[in-house]
């Protein structure tokens, strides 16, 4: 590991948001108006995930008033407090771009048995086993 | 003590700069030691050398090693002069502490070498067009009148070698610094490629 992948492995946040492309996610972003400061709640499906270590971002692709609308955020962004996992999509692929070609029922990523790990529950569980074992 | 030290460029990544994100350059800056200062009465000028970075001892001239081994400073890759202020003395080290976050400084490196370029890419000259029947593409074209002034105008800008040449850039904002671990996150983009040294100063505009 070089000096410059260990100060970005410093400037990520000790615990990521675990989620995968196609799954459904509610995101609590911090807004600040005026002096105020509260949070907002966005909600779709992740399709993408771009970046390395303290620049990587999620794209969250969701419908408004039948109006298509994309936000990507940067995963360690302080302003990006919480992601919430809602639904699980079963997808083939590590972009759905596709998507947003599709209207109505063909623009739904199928849903995923809860019940089936998924890669971030495995590790997830993983490392709560190694807490555990420590 | 001086109003800079030395530096070696790490790489460019992001930095949240109070939750707007950043681009910032890595700095790992100093620690610097004071190898010599010179005065007026013996040099004629007033200055610090400061010498920043390891080297092996053979990879040193005997001039080199015995300058710094006179004034019991470690072998270092580079030795680089900076105005006096205040007190100084031999064996001081100059670290990143005299920077914190909101600072404004000023970087001087050497850029990268791009060869021998030509007009276009050199001085942004426009070019010609390269299709329907042109026959000038990138070439200077006139450098000049006839009878008066009879030659090239001075500093006419003309293909030459492009790049690998001392730049600095001037009021660059410090967005973060982390003096343990001789750290400083500059805002922007710093001359030279990665590994080049670079000398970080007080910013002479403020």
């Amino acid at each position: 590991m070089n000096r410059l992948e260990r100060i970005q492995r410093s400037l990520t946040k000790k615990t990521t948001p675990k989620f995968e492309i196609g799954d459904t996610v509610r995101v609590h972003v911090k807004v600040v108006e005026g002096e105020k400061e509260r949070i907002q709640v966005y909600e779709g499906t992740v399709i993408a995930r771009k970046g390395t270590l303290n620049s990587e971002t999620f794209t969250v692709r969701k419908l408004s008033y039948n109006v298509g609308v994309e936000r990507t955020f940067p995963i360690h962004s302080p302003n990006v407090a919480k992601v919430d996992v809602v639904r699980q999509g079963r997808v083939r692929r590590a972009k759905l771009y596709y998507l947003r070609t599709k209207k109505g029922k063909f623009a739904k990523v199928e849903d995923r048995e809860f019940k089936v790990e998924s890669k971030a529950q495995t590790a997830a569980k993983l490392e709560a086993a190694a807490a555990a074992k420590a | 003590m001086t109003n800079g030290l030395l530096g070696k460029k790490l790489g460019m990544t992001q930095v949240y700069d109070e939750s707007v994100l950043a681009p910032v350059t890595v700095i790992e800056a100093g620690p610097c030691r004071v190898v010599s200062v010179k005065t007026k009465e013996r040099d004629g000028y007033e200055a610090v050398q400061l010498s920043f970075g390891e080297v092996k001892e053979q990879r040193l001239s005997r001039g080199e090693l015995g300058h710094l081994k006179k004034h019991q400073a470690a072998p270092s890759r580079w030795l680089r002069e900076f105005p006096k202020v205040g007190d100084v003395t031999v064996g001081q080290t100059v670290k990143v502490d005299m920077f914190k976050k909101g600072d404004w400084v000023d970087v001087v490196g050497v850029s990268k070498g791009k060869g021998f370029q030509g007009v276009v890419r050199r001085h942004n000259y426009a070019g010609g067009p390269e299709t329907h029947g042109s026959m000038f593409h990138r070439a200077p074209g006139s450098i000049g009148a006839s009878s008066y002034p009879s030659r090239v105008w001075k500093n006419k800008a003309l293909p030459g070698h492009m790049g690998d040449e001392r730049v600095t850039v001037q009021r660059l904002k410090v967005v973060d610094a982390r003096p343990d671990e001789n750290l400083l996150f500059v805002r922007g983009a710093v001359p030279g490629g990665v590994n080049g040294l670079l000398i970080v100063r007080k910013s002479k505009k403020s």
